[in-house]
């Protein structure tokens, strides 16, 4: 099975906090991924190193390898990884002054790329079906995104994400600031795209992780606690740790 | 608590002086624009906004001078600071806690507090004493520092409270910050924007103190930025304290007119606060 | 497909106009001191301390007093400040305790929105037409001289302008006051006017004090409503009746037409302490807010 993404001993430190310490994982390709652990373990530090986003407070500080194909990431522009590599975060944040089309279009239209009309359909609608939003949409898309339910507005978040063809979509606690039902269509989307595109999804519902994710990396304190098929993990974990807190004993 | 009707009547008493104190200290906005309507609009005509004042004696003068004046005062303020204030806005709103972003602050504090008159002396200083001559400019210039803090302010405090996840979004798609700043914060935070810039203009539009001493005044119709310009608020100013009864007819009438206009900014920055908020 | 090459560049320039924006009124605000500073230099030096204690301001005779000024600004504002309070008070409670929402306060918050937005100018006019000739019937009552302009106008229409800065405000502030501890004072049993009273104006009383400053701050630098209206005496007034001179009117009446460079020189020297004084108290103001919200 061929890994996409390699993390090599990844340390991350704000200042003098060490966030995460020396973690290394392969992720495979076209499969679920889900750091899983209580809030403040590093998972999400983890995930905004692999697109770089932590760069932007300036004060973090990174060691280790990140790889994707073989190519370190570190070397490469942040912008092109960025764009390589797709973001979806907690809370559903479409661009408040954009139409649904231009949200979906927004990686292209904020990076200047020229697309003809007919490229921007396709894509639009390509992406809207992709997240299965489009039958819901198809009708307002030149609507602001204001008047979509949370549900819907993750979704058009992820479609976003799918709009420029990223090879990992990474996904911070997508559902936890959705209702149940909503949580629902998102966890089923996710299974769906994994035929397309790698994830890594960050979580702290043990239950999510187990419906949806095909590896775990457990984490806690900044360290990986262990990391394998999700069915053996929740099955029989072989760390203490995690057994511990699989039981719900912490976090 | 045993004494309960007397205390019920000190309520009931407190109560009416409030609510007497309050309605009475807005009776004045009230007399104002009676007084304005009355006197001032019963002296608008064509002849009024056309015409520049007429010599002594004759009839007919209007205040076209001070119309055009003033619009071409605002209009040199707002290029001079609209750019400049929402640069330093978004600056600020970025950076909360760097030495610079302490400096300005104060500065800015400081500017919002400073009399219209010292800006003007200020402003006399460097603009007009070195040329010997008083200028549209020089009173745009002045206008500008009073637009200034208030431009900064609404800009700094409308994009903070902008959510980080929305310009991390933007990032995560891998847009360049500074795309991300003109593209989406800045949109996002535009209703903010524009309210500051019209309350800056509402500002400068009423100030007459700092017009004294640098676009001086001009009893003539003049389109240039190099020379004296008259202004509404100055012209009120002047023929407000004159002796003849042409002039302050000719004053009230450019009293309602200013303060049609500047109320106008002022109602049209709270109404989009209040509607044209976009969402997140 | 990326555009990538060019974009640290573009990201630099775009980071250094920003700086640079923010470095440039940094600098303007301290250039403007540095000016005025320098301008009055020459004063400083010429009129020693006679500045801070002198009585007479005559240019011809080259005596520069800064007392009457001195005491014709704070006069107006202290007096503007006493009549408002009650006022913006009465206001800030209306809006803030008795009635939130509903017509009434609609309606005066819109009223004080206006009063707030109106040009001095246009203050000093009305005054000069309606508030003048009204106080010259009161002083023939009185029987003192029926000047009609002076002081106690200027302080009538200072303390109009300043009331709804005061009062929005104060307003605010006592929004802020959870409603947690007001609602523990009510289950007690007590009147509306003792939880004010006892309960909710001691809570605010430094946010009050800010509004306070702030208005004060306002009132000392205000000119055209002030040089209208005050009769533009360079002395100390001897009444409430009599004729004065602020700070900010004699730099207004004076400036363009300065004798010579000492004159000028003098009033930059009068603009450097206005803008000493109102720099203090607007900065002591907006401290004073800083920590009551700190506070809360």
């Amino acid at each position: 099975m061929p890994n996409v993404l390699t993390i090599q001993n990844l340390s991350v430190s704000f200042q003098e906090n060490i966030v995460v310490k020396n973690v290394s994982l392969e992720i495979a390709e076209r499969k679920v991924t889900a750091l899983l652990g209580p809030s403040g373990c590093g998972k999400t530090t983890v995930l905004r190193s692999v697109n770089r986003l932590h760069e932007l407070s300036g004060r973090a500080k990174v060691e280790g390898r990140v790889a994707l194909r073989g190519e370190d990431l570190y070397a490469l522009d942040a912008i092109l990884v960025r764009c390589k590599i797709g973001m979806v975060f907690q809370r559903p944040n479409p661009f408040p002054t954009m139409s649904i089309y231009d949200n979906v279009l927004a990686g292209y239209l904020l990076n200047g790329l020229k697309l003809s009309r007919s490229q921007k359909d396709s894509l639009v609608e390509e992406s809207l079906r992709a997240a299965a939003l489009w039958d819901e949409v198809k009708d307002n898309l030149r609507r602001r995104g204001a008047f979509l339910s949370g549900g819907q507005q993750q979704r058009l978040c992820i479609a976003r994400a799918l709009a420029l063809r990223p090879e990992i979509l990474l996904l911070d606690e997508p559902t936890s600031a959705l209702d149940p039902k909503a949580a629902a269509s998102i966890e089923e989307l996710m299974v769906q795209l994994k035929d397309s595109v790698t994830i890594m999804l960050v979580t702290h519902n043990i239950a999510q992780a187990s419906r949806v994710s095909d590896f775990t990396a457990f984490m806690y304190l900044g360290e990986l606690v262990e990391f394998g098929a999700s069915e053996k993990m929740f099955s029989t974990p072989r760390d203490k740790r995690t057994e511990e807190y699989l039981t719900g004993k912490f976090g | 608590m045993l004494d309960t009707w007397r205390r019920r009547l000190l309520d009931k008493m407190f109560c009416g002086i409030i609510c007497g104190l309050a309605f009475l200290s807005v009776l004045p906005l009230v007399l104002i624009l009676g007084y304005l309507l009355g006197r001032g609009a019963a002296s608008l005509n064509w002849q009024f906004f056309c015409r520049a004042p007429q010599p002594l004696g004759e009839a007919g003068g209007g205040i076209a001078n001070a119309l055009v004046g003033s619009l071409l005062l605002l209009g040199v303020a707002f290029v001079l600071a609209a750019p400049l204030g929402l640069l330093v806005g978004i600056y600020l709103s970025e950076n909360k806690t760097s030495r610079l972003a302490d400096w300005t602050r104060l500065a800015v504090e400081i500017l919002q507090g400073v009399p219209s008159i010292v800006v003007g002396m200020v402003i006399y200083i460097w603009l007009v004493l070195p040329f010997k001559n008083f200028s549209t400019l020089a009173g745009g210039a002045a206008l500008a520092l009073l637009m200034l803090p208030i431009i900064v302010r609404s800009a700094e405090e409308t994009l903070r409270l902008i959510p980080s996840e929305l310009s991390e979004a933007a990032l995560a798609l891998g847009v360049p910050h500074y795309r991300t700043v003109w593209r989406v914060i800045v949109p996002t935070g535009l209703s903010g924007i524009v309210t500051g810039l019209l309350l800056g203009l509402a500002r400068a539009a009423g100030e007459t103190a700092p017009l004294l001493f640098t676009a001086f005044g001009n009893p003539f119709l003049s389109f240039n930025l190099v020379k004296p310009i008259e202004s509404l608020p100055h012209l009120i100013f002047y023929y407000a304290t004159s002796p003849y009864e042409e002039w302050q007819r000719l004053a009230w009438g450019a009293s309602f007119v200013l303060v049609v206009g500047v109320l106008g900014l002022n109602l049209t920055a709270k109404f989009l606060t209040r509607r044209w908020r976009a969402q997140f | 497909m990326l555009p990538s090459l060019s974009l640290p560049a573009k990201e630099n320039i775009f980071q250094q106009i920003l700086v640079k924006s923010a470095f440039l009124v940094a600098a303007l605000v301290l250039l403007f001191f540095l000016t005025l500073l320098l301008k009055a230099w020459t004063a400083i030096g010429a009129n020693g301390l006679s500045f801070f204690t002198g009585v007479v301001w005559n240019p011809l005779t080259g005596e520069y007093g800064v007392l009457p000024f001195l005491t014709g600004t704070l006069l107006t504002s202290v007096l503007a400040l006493g009549l408002a309070l009650p006022c913006a008070l009465s206001i800030a409670i209306f809006l803030g305790e008795f009635f939130r929402s509903g017509w009434s306060a609609s309606l005066l918050r819109l009223a004080v929105e206006l009063l707030a937005g109106l040009p001095s100018v246009v203050y000093g006019f009305w005054a000069l037409f309606v508030l003048v000739p009204l106080v010259r019937q009161v002083e023939l009552w009185l029987g003192v001289l029926p000047l009609g302009v002076g002081v106690l106008v200027a302080a009538l229409v200072l303390a109009i302008m300043i009331v709804p800065y005061a009062a929005s405000l104060s307003a605010e502030v006592i929004k802020l006051v959870p409603s947690d501890i007001r609602e523990a004072a009510y289950s007690l049993g007590a009147t509306r006017f003792e939880v004010l009273r006892y309960v909710i104006l001691p809570y605010v009383r430094s946010g009050i004090l800010a509004g306070v400053l702030l208005a004060f701050g306002r009132g000392l630098g205000e000119t055209m409503a002030v040089t209208m209206v005050i009769g533009n005496a360079n002395k100390i007034p001897a009444s409430l009746f009599d004729t004065g001179n602020t700070m900010a009117s004699l730099i207004a009446n004076e400036l363009t037409e300065a004798l010579d460079l000492w004159q000028v020189s003098s009033l930059a020297q009068v603009g450097l302490l206005l803008f000493g004084v109102s720099a203090l108290v607007n900065l002591a103001g907006r401290y004073v807010i800083k920590k009551f919200s700190v506070e809360l």
